[in-house]
């Protein structure tokens, strides 16, 4: 049974969601996110602002974004339900990640700050932060954890290619929370003329619900694709989710319609009882990053080291706003390995011609698990619409695709 | 308040015509035994106020000195229980209070009532939360404060008057002013610089905001860093410095703590 949260109103305590979310930074930063979270609520209320972006989104980034459908994959999974893809991978930039960054760096301009700095897991939010910083002339700085910098070469010599200077972070994990921690240094560091672009959901209000709001396009156009499509709206969206923008972005539309069901999927690396990333299956309350969420870690409240063989999402923590659409229940969340995504990259790409992400991937193996769960599996979802979110392409995990799959002799 | 140790800390320095030295050290680098006696060697060389800090996984406000520190602590198995464990046996042996300053997760883990009564009855004095500014603090200041525990606020460079005010109306036993945005162990700005004279207007911002005593720190490293806040502030921290020297072993960072310690005249 799915409800809808009907307290769920992130403005009458800013930035709260049930009890996640909220905001935990150094008293340095606090000023700085206060000044944000002002001038945030300023541009989005101004039209001119959201012309601005939304002029950049569709003459440069390429919105809107098709919706695909996918019979070849319906067929090969069994069901009756008509499956369609949300073509985040053909953005400028090759994911979700940009929506976000446009806006965020055109906010960025209109409050005067002078430098931007990101972090980055895959390298998709700081290819796209370090190409938006390009197009309107804005020195940018990228923390990336340094096992990331070395199994995402592409998106490093992109970003540099698009003059940005990425600092590779040797410290903890050396994956995408170790990035964050090296960027909130230097935000600390340089509080008043730097904008921190944070990638997802995550991190001390404006920032989760700011990066929702920029990122509802995707479920806005889907509304209105799929209606154009078949006259209804969905009954079922799926979306990986690491920090979970790009699930966020799907859902934030149909969050208050209790008909269409909501799945994330998380990373469950090499199982749930070895490393993995799946904050939902295994995680528990816990304060990092800015806000309260849910987190991996140990009884003595330390952060354990999360393991996906996606970068992006290898991450302990997870956006607030999942953190309650788990709690209330209406959102349900799923957990698959590596393996399984690996499987389900080379189905899409042999069923459907398209090559996803190792994050988007994520999605795509857990269909099967969604269609049973709603009756459409074996046959049935006749009249049914499930759209899964193609977040991201896949061009950036090659070498990883040809390390596992390619190499294998079983591979066909 | 129990600890009335800070306030009685504050008076005799008051005294003495001086500022307090506030000396920061990591609890287990170094493990139990050495981070024992470098706590004990900071005292016996004149710390007034000692701030014991908890280790975690993700110190995102801390610089490389610090972060390190709270590596080699969590190699050597440091978890609050133990630090606790290690306060115990510190106020076994001296009565100089103690500041336990951390991160909000390892503490709220814990659970914040049950974190509170531990902390006093190792004997705590205080407790400084770096990522739990005012708005956020309630949830552990207030069982903090119920558990007789004085609740450290912190003010920074970016503080504006307004804010230092809802700083001090959540603290009691001093403020901590940090001299410049950044890490722990950013450098201090340069004597008569342009943001040498802000930090000093920043310092009358907070005195004018408090009654409570200020200490000021962040990238105070040397004895002449000392002499160049002490007329300024109540009381001066030195963090990083500590944390090198306590490297060196106990009569290392003895001397370091002499010679801080005597500049502080006011």
């Amino acid at each position: 049974m799915l409800r809808t949260p009907v307290d769920h109103r992130d403005d009458d305590a800013p930035g709260s969601f049930g009890r996640f979310g909220g905001r935990y930074v150094a008293e340095t930063l606090m000023p700085v996110v206060l000044e944000l979270e002002a001038g945030w609520n300023a541009a989005w209320a101004d039209p001119d602002f959201r012309s601005d972006v939304a002029r950049m989104l569709a003459c440069w980034a390429g919105r809107p974004s098709a919706l695909s459908p996918a019979p070849r994959l319906a067929q090969a999974l069994g069901t009756a339900a008509r499956v369609w893809l949300k073509r985040e991978d053909l953005n400028h930039t090759g994911s979700h990640k940009i929506n976000n960054c446009v806006g965020q760096v055109l906010l960025a301009q209109r409050l005067g700050k002078r430098r931007i700095i990101a972090e980055t897991g895959a390298g998709q939010h700081g290819v796209a932060t370090a190409t938006v910083c390009a197009k309107l002339g804005l020195p940018c700085v990228v923390y990336m954890g340094a096992v990331d910098v070395a199994r995402q070469q592409l998106n490093v010599l992109r970003m540099q290619m698009l003059g940005a200077t990425v600092v590779p972070v040797e410290a903890g994990s050396a994956t995408l929370k170790d990035a964050i921690n090296e960027a909130l240094r230097d935000w600390v560091a340089h509080p008043h003329d730097t904008h921190y672009v944070i990638g997802s959901v995550m991190g001390p209000h404006p920032y989760p619900t700011m990066v929702r709001e920029l990122q509802r396009i995707i479920g806005a156009e889907v509304r209105h694709q799929l209606h154009a499509e078949v006259g209804k709206a969905p009954d079922a969206l799926v979306a990986c989710v690491g920090g979970g923008s790009n699930a966020m972005g799907l859902f934030a539309e149909f969050v208050a319609d209790a008909t269409v069901a909501l799945f994330g999927v998380e990373a469950a690396g090499c199982g749930l009882h070895d490393r993995h990333a799946a904050t939902m299956a295994r995680g528990s309350e816990g304060v990092y990053h800015g806000m309260r969420s849910r987190v991996l870690q140990d009884d003595d409240g330390q952060l354990l080291e999360a393991h996906s063989i996606s970068a992006g999402l290898d991450y302990p923590g997870v956006g607030p706003e999942h953190a309650w659409l788990h709690e209330c229940g209406r959102a349900r969340y799923l957990a698959v390995d590596d393996a399984a995504a690996l499987a389900a990259a080379l189905q899409l790409a042999r069923s459907e011609g398209i090559l996803p992400a190792l994050e988007s991937a994520h999605a795509f193996a857990a269909l099967p698990e969604v269609l049973a769960t709603l009756g459409f599996d074996r046959g049935r979802g006749e009249g049914r619409d499930v759209v899964v979110n193609l977040s991201g392409r896949g061009d950036k995990d090659m070498p990883t695709f040809a390390a596992q799959l390619l190499a294998r002799p079983e591979t066909p | 308040m129990s600890s009335d140790r800070i306030a009685a800390a504050f008076a005799r320095a008051a005294s003495e015509r001086r500022a307090a030295l506030v000396a920061y050290l990591t609890a287990y680098d170094g493990g139990f035994e050495h981070s024992l006696s470098c706590l004990l060697a900071a005292i016996d060389a004149g710390a007034d106020v000692i701030e014991l800090g908890v280790p975690f996984s993700d110190p995102s406000a801390d610089g490389p000195t610090i972060c390190a520190a709270m590596v080699r602590a969590r190699e050597h198995g440091a978890t609050l229980t133990h630090v606790l464990s290690l306060l115990a046996q510190l106020r076994a042996q001296r009565d100089t209070p103690v500041v336990l300053f951390g991160y909000a997760n390892p503490l709220l883990r814990r659970g914040a009532t049950r974190f509170a009564d531990d902390a006093r009855a190792a004997g705590a004095d205080g407790v400084l939360v770096v990522d739990l500014p005012p708005e956020s603090a309630a949830i552990l200041r207030e069982p903090v404060r119920a558990a007789g525990l004085h609740w450290i606020g912190l003010v920074a460079p970016t503080t504006s008057a307004a804010r230092c005010e809802l700083v001090a109306r959540g603290a009691s036993g001093f403020l901590y002013a940090i001299t410049r945005a950044g890490t722990t162990g950013t450098a201090l700005a340069e004597a008569d610089s342009d943001e040498d004279a802000a930090l000093r207007r920043q310092l009358a911002l907070v005195r004018a905001a408090t009654r409570l005593p200020v200490v000021a720190g962040f990238g105070v490293r040397t004895p002449e860093h000392v002499a160049r806040l002490a007329p300024h502030a109540e009381g001066v921290v030195v963090g990083s410095a500590l944390v090198e020297a306590a490297l060196a072993g106990p009569s290392v960072l003895g001397a370091s703590v002499r010679a801080l310690r005597e500049a502080t005249a006011r």
